[in-house]
């Protein structure tokens, strides 16, 4: 699989190519944590999700939490990977009080799913694939607080033994905006999947970014550096950019790269050094003796893929073939699994959805996420319900108002409230259509124009003057076809 | 109330069925044992409160015929087994005051069936030793001596105080755990019976680990029936234990007593070592002709990996204490020792917590597990662990039930005597690390003495979940040697 090229940076001695791959860890949505029975529920009192295993006491062993694994192969599905039928979890022997075992439950020679890959669609219609390497289960670590005491640290381990996904990707990625479009759509996949819900704000979505640099055309790798525990996507490309330009930085006046784990200040707009490859920890890994191999039959994963819900890049297809959507509004819609299903609504509540999709999809498009945009809300908080648009699309659709007087009844709607169709007849908000009624207005008009009637005649495509003294005297209501095709025979053009 | 503590467990049941005695009798009797006995040093906490209130407790459900299979009997327990409100600390300094709000598996499965709880049992400091003379409560004395010497013993190790407390009829029974001979080398030096049943066979959950793919609790008791009684209690699956098979308990008892007639019983040639005192070639062949008189055939058999089954079972079980052992951070529970920064408490708790046995076996684990070194060591262990398995698949394969070897290379030793250098001590597991590499199940039965007047106990293998035929075998021995009761001079 090759990587689709990205956007150069231009150095002091020439263009740089970035070499990006990413490390995400996803929370995943299960009630219990991934050995034991306590409750994943986030922001409780310190300490009051936590079971004796998770707290290490002696003699306590790990259970494995049977809807952790369903997830992780519903998530291994969904990125069309490889899932292994037998999986093996490793200690990671590392000292921290966040980690009150002393080591960490992960996977790692033998992770639960293996290769895959991810489409992104960039900027321009363009498309890149990237390749998943692996996705493995792991426990999260508890929490330290700093702010408690002013001479001691204090552990919560509410989240300690939270299971995580880690996604790991091949280094396929190379610029900024591929790295960010990247993180949405498996972000996006992921919550289409109900397997993690995304909140990075809240943490259950975390990246590692690892990037290097090479000179435009070069195929062998740079030198990386890891940048860990990013929690924004707007951060990770913009912490690309700055490590990018530092590594390019130090090569070009002759420096060389240390491999070593980074932190980047979105304050300073910086990347500084966390620790270098020699305090590196060495974690030891071996194989967990108190829990047995991870073992599932094809049926089991077989079951699973049957209860796979349309994925993003499925839906846009369909949304396409379907509704003759063009291919980036159909991306628009399935971008997050909200907005598709708003629009999924929608359409069923459409008389004729063959006819009306496309409509539709531009009304939520424009109107709809356009003004949700404009206020800062989101589709959650939308004042216009999907019926409420299914009847103002159906309205426009059967002919009975125009999309000028549609957009005032959008207007109505979305400040005031109340059932579309009752407010066209209540309001007159009704398009004529009436053939004499709007005879008679062209024909007022023409007689009191002579003069524009006359350089209507000499220069046709000064009717439009007519077309818009008809409608401002119908207030609008009249069908603009119906006054064109009348404006013609009249004016003999 | 001499008499009610030399009673078997078997005897004490049936006496307690039919009403010779109560429990709080025989309670108290072996109370009153362990307070004369503490110059062994056998129980590190007693709990006679707690025994006198179980025991009234189960007297009363006897009284209305509900009392279970070890309905009145009083236990004691080792000291690696959580109790709920009694303080566990496997021995450690570590662990300090401990005291965990959980029961293990196998203790309350024991108190379900209506035993009684005396207190927690001596052992080497987080069971690592093979003498009891690690433990931070100090050694284990051994209630036997050499004939006209009083010189005092180790009772062996790591369940020492589990063996001592049976052999000196301080309780009725005991739990132990083995995770390289730590129940049958102390049962050997005893005089007592140890089996360590397959691995999965009881529940680990509430023990404290030492490695966990090899650790597996079982019985020490007076006799192979009483052992028998015992294990049923203790055997079966745990779904808290994802390593328990989920497997039906056998009534074990009822194999006391069925005839060997007819069942292979392997001798491997590998287990004659040079320089074995000729006194344990001669149990060994004693307890081979024992077997043969009651109907077993014997066969010489190879397990050609024996040689390698120490050294690869001293690569294994420190890595894996390694990891286990890191939750002791002085952080959540136990012994914490301040210092400037968070490396420094844990610096300062570990060497202080851990005694030089621990602190070395956490030293070679981390060793061998660390980058460049695992695939020499670990990975390469675990190679040899396969291949150990193999020879013993593979004589069972042939049809042999069980297999025949001494279960230490020499009787009890004494106190200090062989603290100098770690590998001599290590040798002693040198008969019974192969059964926890396998994985299979293995019981010391006493079989003789030695010159000096100390027992000796030979060791029989069996196949996975085959503990029933080891118990049957283990009965023609102790049928034939008779036991061993040491003189009382406490």
């Amino acid at each position: 699989m090759s990587a689709a090229s990205g956007k150069l940076i231009k150095g002091a001695t020439g263009d740089w190519e970035t070499v990006i791959g990413l490390e995400v860890h996803a929370q995943v949505t299960s009630n219990s944590k991934l050995f034991s029975g306590a409750s994943t529920e986030f922001g409780g009192e310190p300490n009051s999700h936590v079971s004796l295993v998770d707290a290490a006491m002696p003699g306590m062993l790990p259970v494995i939490n049977e809807e952790c694994v369903r997830q992780a192969v519903r998530t291994g599905l969904g990125l069309n990977a490889k899932i292994n039928l037998r999986s093996v979890f490793d200690r990671k022997n590392y000292f921290y009080p966040d980690s009150p075992q002393g080591y960490q439950i992960s996977q790692y020679l033998s992770p639960v799913v293996g290769e895959g890959e991810v489409m992104l669609e960039l900027d321009g219609g363009r498309t890149a694939t990237v390749g998943i390497e692996r996705l493995h289960l792991e426990q999260d670590a508890g929490k330290l607080l700093h702010d408690r005491s002013p001479s001691l640290t204090c552990v919560d381990l509410n989240r300690c033994g939270v299971a995580l996904m880690e996604i790991v990707s091949k280094p396929d990625i190379r610029d900024a905006e591929q790295a960010k479009a990247y993180v949405t759509k498996l972000r996006s996949i992921l919550r289409y999947l109900g397997t993690c819900d995304g909140d990075m704000e809240k943490g259950s979505l975390r990246a590692d970014v690892n990037v290097s640099v090479r000179r435009a055309g070069a195929t062998e790798l740079g030198t990386r550096c890891e940048i860990k525990n990013m929690n924004s996507i707007s951060f990770i490309g913009d912490a690309i950019e700055h490590e990018a330009r530092r590594q390019i930085e130090i090569i070009e006046d002759g420096g060389t790269i240390d491999q070593e784990t980074r932190l980047y200040d979105p304050g300073k707009g910086e990347t500084r050094s966390m620790r270098s490859k020699e305090e590196a920890h060495d974690y030891r890994y071996f194989p967990d003796p108190d829990l047995l191999p991870l073992e599932f039959s094809e049926a089991f994963v077989a079951g699973i893929k049957a209860g796979l819900p349309e994925l993003p890049d499925q839906k846009k297809a369909r949304f396409i073939a379907e509704f003759g959507l063009s291919p980036y509004d159909a991306s628009v819609l399935v971008a997050e699994r909200e907005s598709a299903d708003f629009y999924e609504t929608v359409l069923a509540g459409l008389a004729d959805k063959a006819r009306d999709g496309k409509l539709a999809a531009n009304w939520v498009i424009n109107e709809l996420f356009g003004r949700l945009n404009k206020e800062g809300r989101d589709i959650t908080g939308s004042p216009v319900s999907s019926e409420q648009l299914s009847a103002i699309v159906d309205l426009i659709g059967e002919g009975t108002i125009s999309g000028k007087i549609a957009k005032d009844l959008f207007e109505i709607v979305w400040t005031e409230g109340g059932d579309p169709r009752a407010l066209v007849e209540t309001r007159g908000m009704k398009q004529v259509t009436d053939l004499g009624a709007i005879e008679k207005v062209v024909d007022e008009i023409i007689a009191a124009n002579p003069d524009k009637v006359a350089q209507a005649r000499a220069r046709p495509q000064l009717a439009g003057w007519f077309v818009g003294q008809v409608m401002k005297s119908s207030g609008g209501k009249a069908n603009p076809q119906t006054v064109n095709d009348l404006l013609k025979s009249k004016l003999g053009i | 109330m001499t008499r009610l503590t030399s009673l078997t467990l078997a005897e004490a049941r049936d006496g307690l069925a039919n009403k010779s005695f109560t429990s709080l009798e025989l309670t108290d009797a072996h109370l009153g044992a362990i307070e004369a006995a503490r110059a062994l040093n056998a129980f590190v906490m007693e709990t006679p409160d707690q025994a006198r209130a179980m025991a009234r407790a189960v007297d009363a459900r006897i009284a209305k015929g509900e009392g279970g299979p070890l309905a009145g009997i009083p236990l004691g327990i080792k000291d690696l087994f959580a109790t709920k409100d009694v303080r566990t600390t496997a021995c450690s300094k570590i662990l300090g005051n401990f005291v965990p709000p959980y029961e293990s598996t196998i203790t309350s499965q024991l108190w379900r069936d209506g035993a009684v709880m005396l207190g927690k049992l001596n052992n080497d400091e987080f069971a690592m030793g093979s003498s009891n003379e690690t433990s931070c409560f100090g050694p284990v004395v051994n209630p036997w001596r050499r004939e006209g010497s009083n010189t005092t013993l180790v009772p062996g190790g790591s369940s020492g105080g589990s063996a001592s407390a049976v052999a000196a009829l301080l309780c009725m029974g005991a739990t132990a755990t083995d995770t390289g001979g730590s129940i049958r080398q102390p049962a050997a030096f005893t005089g007592t019976v140890g089996m360590k049943p397959t691995y999965g066979r009881c529940s680990r959950w509430g023990i404290v680990a030492f490695a966990s793919s090899l650790d597996q609790a079982g019985p020490i008791a007076r006799t192979v029936r009483d052992s028998a009684i015992l294990m049923r209690s203790m055997a079966g699956h745990d779904p808290k234990d994802t390593t328990s098979v989920d497997r039906v308990v056998p009534d074990y008892e009822a194999a006391i007593g069925k005839s060997v007639k007819g069942m292979k019983i392997g001798i491997p040639n590998e287990y004659r070592l040079d320089g074995m005192p000729q006194e344990i070639e001669k149990l060994w062949s004693e307890g081979a002709a024992w077997l043969k008189a009651a109907g077993a055939e014997l066969v010489d058999i190879s397990l050609p990996h024996t040689k390698y089954a120490l050294p690869a079972y001293y690569i294994v079980a420190p890595a894996e204490a390694s990891s286990n052992l890191a939750r002791y951070d002085g952080v959540r529970y136990g012994l914490r020792v301040p210092g400037r920064s968070i490396g420094e408490q844990y610096e300062n708790t570990r060497a202080e917590g851990f005694g030089p046995e621990v602190r070395r076996r956490v030293m070679i684990g981390t060793y061998v597990l660390s980058a460049g070194y695992y695939d020499a060591y670990y990975l390469r262990a675990q190679k040899v662990r396969t291949l150990i398995k193999r020879d013993f698949e593979e004589c069972f394969a042939r049809g042999v039930n069980a297999i025949l070897t001494p279960a230490t290379p020499s009787a009890a030793f004494g106190i200090g005597e062989k603290g100098a250098d770690p590998v001599e001590m290590y040798l002693n597991d040198i008969f019974t690390v192969t059964v926890n590499m396998a994985g299979l199940p293995g019981i010391a039965v006493p079989a003789g003495k030695d010159t000096q007047g100390l027992p000796l106990g030979l060791q029989l293998i069996g196949r996975p979940f085959d503990e029933e035929t080891l118990f049957s075998l283990g009965e023609v021995i102790e049928q034939a040697a008779g036991r061993f009761t040491p003189a009382r001079w406490w």
